[in-house]
């Protein structure tokens, strides 16, 4: 299975007065697997349908290889999907929902049932085919999606949410098959999601979609730890927003400088977007904040501090670092000194914590 | 729980008589629906029963020997054939009608065609002849004015009360079937296009098996509706269309014959044959079609 390059090119498409893709540009390299992600209504799933020939642009193009496939009818075009809710076939029993498109397209019995049993195989369900769908577990179902999706060897696999109906332990061990399942196959995977760590987690390339428009595309490293604007930096993860000073290339925040990275608003009044993880904190009596709240997340610890002028800031540690850090305990901090974004003056606000929406 | 009892072996349960066991009561909440089943439908078969069954006071098969002869088995096959017809008819019209409804685009659509359903389904008897012989009866507006009596029409002929019967019986379709036809996700529909399926074939493999159970529930309505229709067949065809439910009608109230009205109970006896005739052919069929429902 090879997989192929995907291209939307200026893909543009309304609804109504809603505008679901605005312009959207972005190339998928073959066989690499990119998330897109974003807010609810930021026009991932419609470039996704796109792709899939369920919704036409008003404007723009999308290409396979370098062909124009913009109008080619859904039922013709080279792409497996695995829809959010559960689509498979309810009359069907999971061989035949696997052999679907086989049958379709009038392959023998006997080679159908072959293939149905190497993909379930494959997705890890041998002794399931003569089960309905209703006779599974929504992973199971969301399984056999995939290996109906990948029955007519597609070479653009396009995945709407697959995940978000699952529970939290089965939708991490699904999306790492799925990872697995994309490498082992080679196929250009084009993943739709609204969870930043499924997307970091899984994908080669991150596209950041807002309002129908690109913001940033990159490595998952890159997006998370060089964002390219402000949303995208509030987007995927969490940071702070601490007020500092801009001066020439460099920014005042905290009692420190530090270089700035990217686009300066006309004001000096700034805010400072900083990662929890990027502020160290000690234990000290003498200490510049106090501690409010400490939530223990397994491996680290998030407190949230409190500065002397009244500017709370979130902070990630080891949990072991965090044994004198109780709540009403004083504490000092410092941020590590690397580039940081900067954004126009907002009011005084909590952390900017990045929430999870459906698209 | 199950005791282990002190003379029995260690471990082996023992039955204490079931006195301990607490008795379900949840069937008592059936109790009055129980009544009404056996005072309005009980009752009323065990009389027609006894007396489709008695001849002259005795126990005889007669009368069922009678209702399966000459006028009354015309008009028992009449009835089986007008039923079958507005079943048929009714279901495919009502189908697609459901079908343009449910994919509209316009929800007032929607809700006035259900509302007009819900109103002509059960638009019959008297009014529904009378509002039929107006329009296109001998004498009807339609009827003088496009000269259809010059191009052979009646509407007092088997195919003119089929048309009257599908009247209430299409929209009855339609409330039927628009609940299972919104039932199919339109993700099952691009996931048969995804899978390079046509139109005809999403509905041919997955569209159509799936809306079986109900398409078939909907023709066994229907030919239930038709099969026991008598007001409005005879407002308006009287004799001319032999039907059962009209025999049964003469034969109680000695329209034509005196003495006849264990007859007409036996032509209702073959009435309940006849229906469930069409059950011994649905409930297989039925269950066939829903097998991936179990």
């Amino acid at each position: 299975m090879n997989g192929a390059r995907v291209e939307f090119r200026g893909l543009r498409r309304t609804f109504g007065a809603t505008v679901a893709l605005d312009g959207l540009d972005l190339t998928v390299e073959p066989g690499t697997l990119i998330a897109l992600l974003g807010p609810s209504g930021c026009g991932k799933t419609t470039a996704l349908r796109c792709v899939a020939g369920f919704e036409h642009p008003d404007a723009g193009a999308v290409l396979l290889d370098g062909k124009d496939i913009t109008r080619v009818p859904a039922n013709r075009r080279d792409a497996g999907m695995v829809f959010q809710s559960y689509s498979l076939f309810p009359n069907l029993n999971v061989y035949d929902n696997v052999a679907f498109g086989l049958r379709v397209r009038k392959v023998p019995a006997a080679k159908r049932r072959a293939r149905a049993a190497e993909l379930l195989e494959l997705v890890g369900l041998p002794a399931h085919g003569e089960r309905y769908p209703h006779q599974l577990s929504g992973g199971q179902q969301q399984r056999v999606a995939l290996a109906r999706a990948l029955a007519l060897e597609p070479r653009v696999l396009l995945l709407d949410e697959p995940l978000s109906a699952l529970d939290a332990k089965v939708r991490v061990a699904l999306r790492e098959e799925i990872r697995r399942l994309q490498l082992s196959l080679g196929i250009t995977t084009i993943f739709v999601t609204h969870d930043q760590e499924e997307a970091l987690s899984v994908a080669d390339q991150v596209a950041v979609l807002r309002s129908g428009r690109l913001e940033q595309v990159g490595a998952p490293a890159e997006v998370y730890d060089r964002p390219a604007t402000p949303f995208v930096a509030e987007f995927v993860g969490t940071m702070n927003r601490l007020p500092g000073r801009l001066d020439g290339q460099e920014v005042e925040v905290a009692g420190q400088r530090l270089p700035v990275h990217g686009e300066t608003p006309g004001t000096p009044e700034v805010d400072v977007l900083v990662r929890p993880e990027t502020v160290l904190v000690t234990a000290a009596y003498d200490g510049e904040a106090v501690v409010l709240t400490s939530s223990f997340r397994g491996a680290s610890v998030r407190l949230l501090l409190r500065t002397d002028d009244g500017t709370e800031l979130l902070a990630d540690l080891p949990a072991h670092d965090a044994a004198r850090l109780a709540p009403g305990q004083r504490a000092g901090f410092r941020l590590v000194q690397r580039p940081v974004l900067v954004g126009p003056r907002t009011t005084v606000s909590p952390p900017a914590t990045a929430t999870a929406a459906a698209d | 729980m199950a005791e282990t009892h002190p003379a029995a072996p260690a471990g082996l349960p023992v039955r204490t008589g079931g006195g301990n066991r607490p008795r379900s009561t949840g069937w008592t909440g059936a109790l009055p629906l129980l009544a009404f089943v056996a005072l309005a439908f009980g009752i009323p078969t065990v009389a027609l029963l006894g007396g489709a069954f008695t001849a002259d006071g005795a126990p005889s098969t007669a009368n069922l020997t009678a209702s399966l002869q000459g006028a009354y088995l015309t008009a028992l096959i009449g009835s089986v054939k007008l039923s079958a017809v507005v079943a048929i008819g009714g279901a495919v019209a009502g189908t697609f009608l459901a079908q343009a409804v449910v994919t509209s685009r316009f929800r007032a659509l929607r809700e006035a065609v259900l509302t007009a359903s819900g109103v002509l389904a059960n638009f019959g008897g008297v009014p529904l002849a009378f509002a039929w012989t107006a329009t296109l009866g001998n004498s009807g507006v339609l009827t003088t004015r496009l000269a259809l009596g010059e191009h052979g029409w009646s509407l007092y002929s088997f195919w003119g009360l089929a048309l009257v019967y599908l009247y209430f019986s299409v929209p009855l379709m339609v409330l039927v079937v628009v609940p299972a036809l919104d039932g199919l996700r339109p993700q099952w529909r691009e996931a048969a296009q995804n899978n390079g399926a046509s139109a005809w074939q999403f509905w041919r493999y997955v569209g159509i098996p799936v809306l079986t159970p109900s398409l078939l529930g909907g023709v066994v309505l229907l030919f239930g509706g038709a099969f026991a229709a008598y007001a409005t067949a005879a407002a308006m065809v009287g004799t001319v269309v032999p039907l059962v439910t009209l025999q049964i009608a003469d034969a109680l109230t000695g329209n034509v014959l005196i003495g006849h009205e264990n007859v007409a109970l036996a032509l209702s006896f073959d009435m309940i044959m006849v229906a469930g005739l069409v059950m011994a052919v649905y409930l297989p069929l039925q269950r066939r079609s829903a097998r991936w429902l179990r």
